[in-house]
């Protein structure tokens, strides 16, 4: 193992070693690995990447649910929803000398405005001025909506990939990793081994579904579904390391335009995960859009601990076998 | 912009990338505001005094372009001595009829012109919504008018400009809008120093823009705007229209509106224009200047394309087959009308009035009162079932068993299952293949209307009646293919374009129509789209095969111009304004206009021609008159008529305000056009008694999951399932106010219905202190309606119809309710209540509010003001 002490980077080479993830794989001459860069800070929230993927992929309805989670009504990425945009309302702060927040749970804006539960002289404002008028961090002119279209990572380490015991879910030449809905008998062992949630299992169907980054697009040399729709170009798709380098410098142009809140997730093949085939640009910290800050693969200590587990069985095995032998002694 | 056009937003987004900066103006947070560099919240409905305030922002610190305005617009032409400014009076201009509650317009006349030009009938002008003649070029003009090129005369545009927005001050903005006044400049200032001899900015606006009592003077207000920084007729400049359709310009262009005909021809008025040479007349105004002088070939071509050899000189090419105009026949008069019982039968081609229109409870209930209701539309949509599942069944105003409308519905192609154009903003038209069969019945609109018309004709076929022969005289033999007998597109197109009707050869220029009856024309600014016999529509060269102004890419009426008014590029010596903006110029060697685009000026004309005098038509026009379909030349900084609520974009409150205009005595629009009629009562508004029954504002529009009244998208899954549910959205501060939580419910009321949704409580929506004063705004999306996989009231139920008076569309951005938790009542308490709310309100049913504000006093029009003019 090369990982350093703390096993934060740890890199288990049994099972999915760093590089170049179709070759380890068995592809021999594949092509470069393809992804998907999304620039959330060109997001227009339109949803256009939901809607062109469930067309593409026939993928069924996920529920008329109104969820009042702002303009999400899909929730989260499921069997039936393999995009999915994110909106969160960041309040502005609340304004000194205002009443307690109000209760608006559920809408994510914990603390996000002035009420006055009790108070006869309420005028709705939270403040003396219009809104803004302060130009301090106080005004509502700071409120910020953000969206974000999230999508399997296509880990480098996929520990979905790992676990599979039918060989259902497979690395491609492009470095993906897919799910082959005729193999998959509905186990839901790679449900467990998703560090970021993503894969599902369809109620009344049982097989685990997610993105495949539509492998019978790329296959034939076409778009997918979403990047194609995607007005903005906040979906990007492209062989990795260009797309890598595109975000680099994207970051470096937003840090100059006085966004140093710009950062990248998911594009370090040093993270838990060996760096994600789908990464992003965010503009606030990865929990503020349902990530986990620091993905592990889940199968990440399996190594160590057939390794433990051997040496176990070794230590039991030269027990019991110098227990006989004493015995005879 | 990135709610309701997302698709077309991504060119905003690829300008952000390149440094644009991006406001957005908007009473609610949107998706746009999302992406912006600044959101201005602002009252809904104060349009004009923010724009108006960038009018005083340029004038006060000089920042127009100086050459620009003198040269090429009206800034100097000399007013009438009787023209009073409606910042001189308590809100009315000169000229005011109370009789009629319209304007007599001699008063606004160029000095000396107080007799001879202008409109005088604008009530009458108003019925017929007259002023959408004048989308494809300007009001008429006499002769020459007094000019002071030094702008300083106190009865010069620029002065009376000057004058007439110097109270629009950010102070004033703040006051009216709730825009604190440093964000307000921050905007003015932006918009001002992209303008100019080095950059232009470009105004584009959707159509929520026209949905007011003073819509059109909105636009008006951002066209003074650009004309004053130099930004129209200029690349990357100009006043751009996002429709809420695909099509909406070509729908104008070859319209399917009451009063006009193909290429802006006006529909003929059966007593102004008894025959063909009145009508005729109207049209080209003979003895004025520009190139409206051609209408003759125009008018004559369009009704050979219609009656083929049955049109001659002799019977005035079939003038009398022409429907005649009795009045208003615009959309909402009808609904009233088949209310009242006096009409009898209805087509609804794509359209979804049950949730789309104004009023819904009226739409339904005119329907109701058919005898028969033809609907074709992709899916079964309100329009259809209204009668069956209605609101108003549930409350009893309508029995299903004793409905009298029969309803046909017959399903519809989709775009993608049929040929055809779109035309675009921009004049574009875009040819679009057939990609699919329609399924089972469905049929193209031209299959249908190919048809009925065959089969209306083999019925009439012996008949001896005169009224029969508009029908059977008709050319109605267009080639048709396939097993349904589809008509062919190109063929129509083709129509369209023109030809030759000795020849049949494709016309290349609306110039070679004949007022012989030589030629036939369907429309005549579409002439060339067919030229040499190639649908140049069709043509789709790559952007990197031409230059950037890519004239291969379909095909642009007039010409296939891509910018109009583009001889405004050049300086008034014909040469660019600027390297930058290079785009038309004078080419003095070869003694011709030349450029990236096709000319919008005589080729050979230079800029130094002058106009001898007494010179008509085209040859009235100086070398440096860029704005050709204007009588004059110039670009209305102020209009002498043409739009018939004022000379100058004013601020009056919606129709429907809790607030008393901060400007004038006078609080809306007074030529508004109102119904008195028992089922369209009006909120009353202050300095109305009761204004406080309905206290909050509510502004309806898209969102980007849905499209318009629903009908494409409640019925699809993939869609239907991201916006699934009816709401509004309200602040965290009103919800405290009125008792909503999130996600339970809330019911609106106004006093035309009540509605109920769930409740969305958002940052996105803020309180605005505005004159003293808290002003809360609740958001609602309009897409919900009965029927489809998602369902919900309808938020166009609230408002009442009341229209501006130029276009005749309804003010259905802004009105004012009630907002109550919990559900609303059903079945007859769900009337009561409305009732109830009314009695309070102090409404009298069949009547309107006062047009002019009671103790406003009313300018005598000047020396022609007899109520009538001249017109």
């Amino acid at each position: 193992m090369t990982g350093d002490p703390d096993g934060r980077h740890a890199t288990p080479p049994a099972l999915a070693p760093v590089g170049d993830p179709a070759a380890e794989a068995g592809w021999v001459d594949a092509p470069p690995r393809m992804g998907f860069f999304t620039d959330t800070s060109v997001c227009i929230g339109c949803k256009a990447c939901e809607v062109a993927c469930k067309e593409w992929n026939g993928v069924p309805s996920a529920g008329l649910d109104l969820l009042g989670m702002s303009y999400d009504n899909t929730g989260a990425l499921t069997a039936n929803s393999w995009r999915h945009v994110a909106f969160v309302e960041q309040p502005r702060p609340a304004a000194a000398g205002s009443p307690a927040p109000a209760p608006t749970a559920g809408l994510g804006t914990a603390g996000s405005s002035s009420t006055a539960a009790g108070s006869t002289e309420f005028l709705g404002m939270p403040a003396a001025g219009p809104p803004g008028r302060t130009g301090s961090a106080d005004g509502r002119s700071d409120f910020r909506w953000l969206m974000m279209s999230d999508v399997c990572k296509h880990c480098t380490q996929a520990g979905c990939l790992d676990v599979c015991p039918t060989g259902a879910l497979f690395r491609t030449e492009f470095g993906t990793v897919v799910v082959q809905e005729d193999i998959c008998n509905g186990c839901g062992y790679c449900v467990s081994a998703c560090p970021y949630g993503v894969i599902d299992r369809r109620a009344g169907d049982g097989r685990a579904w997610k993105c495949t980054l539509c492998y019978d697009r790329i296959g034939a040399g076409l778009t997918p579904a979403c990047a194609q729709a995607c007005p903005t170009e906040s979906i990007q798709y492209g062989p990795l390391d260009e797309l890598r380098e595109r975000a680099a410098a994207r970051v470096a142009t937003l840090h100059e335009r006085g966004m140093p809140e710009a950062r990248l997730y998911g594009h370090d093949p040093d993270d838990g995960v060996g760096g994600d085939g789908a990464f992003f640009l965010l503009l606030d910290e990865p929990e503020v859009y349902g990530l986990p800050p620091d993905p592990q693969v889940t199968t990440r200590d399996l190594p160590k601990m057939w390794r433990r587990a051997g040496l176990a069985a070794l230590a039991m095995t030269a027990a019991a076998a110098a227990a006989f032998l004493g015995g005879k002694r | 912009m990135a709610e309701a056009h997302p698709v077309g937003f991504q060119w905003v987004m690829e300008a952000k990338r390149r440094g644009a900066k991006v406001f957005h103006v908007d009473p609610r947070f949107t998706r746009t505001s999302a992406v912006a560099d600044a959101y201005l919240p602002i009252r809904a409905g104060t349009d004009i005094a923010l724009l108006g305030g960038v009018v005083n922002y340029i004038l006060a610190n000089e920042l127009d372009f100086r050459e620009y305005v003198l040269a090429y617009t009206n800034a100097a032409t000399i007013v009438s001595d009787d023209f009073v400014d409606a910042e001189d009076a308590d809100g009315l201009f000169s000229g005011f009829d109370p009789a009629t509650n319209s304007y007599v317009q001699d008063s606004w006349q160029y000095a000396g012109h107080e007799r001879d030009s202008g409109s005088g009938r604008t009530a009458a002008e108003r019925e017929t919504a007259a002023g959408m003649h004048h989308e494809s070029h300007g009001a008429p003009v006499a002769g020459q008018v007094d000019r002071d090129e030094t702008l300083q005369h106190p009865r010069c545009v620029y002065q009376i400009l000057k004058r007439h927005f110097a109270r629009y001050t950010p102070e004033m903005v703040e006051r009216v809008c709730g825009l604190p006044q440093e964000r307000f400049l921050e905007l003015a200032r932006a918009w001002t120093e992209n303008s100019g001899r080095e950059r232009t900015g470009c105004l584009i606006y959707s159509v929520g823009w026209t949905q007011h009592t003073v819509g059109v003077q909105y636009i008006r207000t951002g066209a003074i705007i650009q004309l004053l920084l130099g930004n129209i007729g200029r690349p990357g400049g100009g006043v751009l229209a996002l429709r809420g359709h695909a099509s909406i310009q070509g729908s104008t262009d070859i319209p399917t509106l009451f009063n006009l005909l193909p290429g802006y021809l006006p529909m003929p008025h059966h007593a102004r224009h008894p025959t063909f040479e009145a009508w005729v007349s109207h049209i080209r105004h003979p003895g004025q200047k520009g190139f409206w002088g051609n209408a003759r070939a125009y008018a004559t071509s369009l009704l050979k394309a219609y009656w083929g050899d049955a049109a001659t000189p002799e019977n005035d090419f079939c003038y009398g087959y022409l429907p005649r105009l009795t009045g208003d026949h615009g959309t909402y008069r009808q609904v009233l009308d088949m209310i009242d019982g006096k009409i009898r039968g209805y087509f609804l081609l794509g359209q979804n009035p049950a949730v789309g229109s104004a009023h819904g409870r009226a739409q339904r209930l005119g329907m109701a009162n058919l005898d028969w209701l033809v609907v074709r539309d992709l899916f079964m949509i309100e329009s259809a079932t209204f009668w069956q599942r209605g609101p108003e069944v549930a409350t009893g105003e309508i029995v299903p068993e004793q409905c009298r409308t029969e309803v046909f519905f017959l399903p519809a192609a989709s775009h993608v299952e049929k040929e055809g154009t779109f035309t675009q903003t921009q004049r574009l038209l875009q040819w679009r293949e057939k990609a699919v069969d329609p399924p089972a019945d469905a049929r193209s609109e031209l299959w249908f209307f190919y048809h009925l018309g065959r089969k209306l004709r083999e019925k009439l076929a012996d008949s001896p009646l005169p009224r029969d022969r508009a029908l059977l005289d008709l050319t109605w033999d267009y080639p048709t293919h396939g097993r349904y007998a589809e008509p062919d597109a190109e063929a129509v197109l083709r129509e369209i374009n023109g030809y030759d009707t000795a020849t049949g050869r494709p016309l290349s220029a609306f110039t070679e129509a004949r007022a012989d009856g030589t030629t036939a024309v369907g429309c005549w600014i579409y002439t060339g789209v067919y030229a040499d016999g190639v649908n140049q529509a069709a043509r789709r060269r790559p952007g990197p095969e031409q230059d950037w102004v890519a004239a291969e890419w379909g095909w642009a009426w007039p010409a296939n111009r891509r910018m109009l008014y583009n001889r405004a590029s050049a300086d008034p010596q014909g040469r660019p304004w600027s390297e930058r903006k290079r785009y038309v110029w004078w080419d003095a060697e070869s003694a011709r206009w030349t450029g990236h685009d096709v000319p919008d000026f005589e080729v050979t004309k230079p800029p130094s021609y002058r106009p001898p005098a007494g010179a008509t038509g085209p040859a009235g026009l100086a070398g440096d008159d860029p704005f050709v379909m204007q009588a004059d030349g110039k670009g209305w900084l102020y209009a002498p008529s043409g739009v018939l609520d004022g000379p100058l974009p004013t601020h009056y409150e919606p129709a429907e305000s809790p607030m008393r205009n901060p400007l004038y005595a006078q609080q809306a629009n007074p030529t508004r056009k109102m119904y008195a009629h028992p089922v369209n009562p009006t909120n009353p508004s202050p300095p109305q008694e009761h204004s406080q029954v309905f206290p909050y504002v509510f502004t309806v529009s898209r969102l980007t999951e849905h499209h318009t009244a629903g009908g494409m998208s409640r019925t699809v899954a993939p869609l239907a399932e991201l916006q699934p549910e009816m709401f509004v959205e309200v602040s965290p501060e009103l919800a405290a106010v009125a008792g909503l939580n999130h996600l339970g419910w809330a019911h609106l009321v106004s006093a035309r219905a009540v509605i109920e949704a769930k409740v969305l409580v958002t940052d996105r929506l803020v309180p605005l202190r505005v004159d003293g004063r808290v002003i809360h705004q609740l958001w609602l999306p309009y897409h919900f309606g009965f029927e489809g996989l998602v369902t919900g009231d309808s938020a166009n139920d609230l408002f009442g119809i009341t229209l501006d008076p130029n276009v005749l569309i309804q003010e259905s951005k802004i009105g004012t309710c009630d907002v109550r938790p919990g559900r609303r009542p059903t079945g007859a308490a769900l009337r009561d209540l409305v009732e109830d709310y009314r009695a309070r309100a102090g409404i009298v049913p069949g009547t309107v509010p006062p047009a002019v504000t009671p103790g406003v006093r009313v300018e005598p029009g000047g020396p022609g003001g007899d109520g009538e003019g001249n017109g």
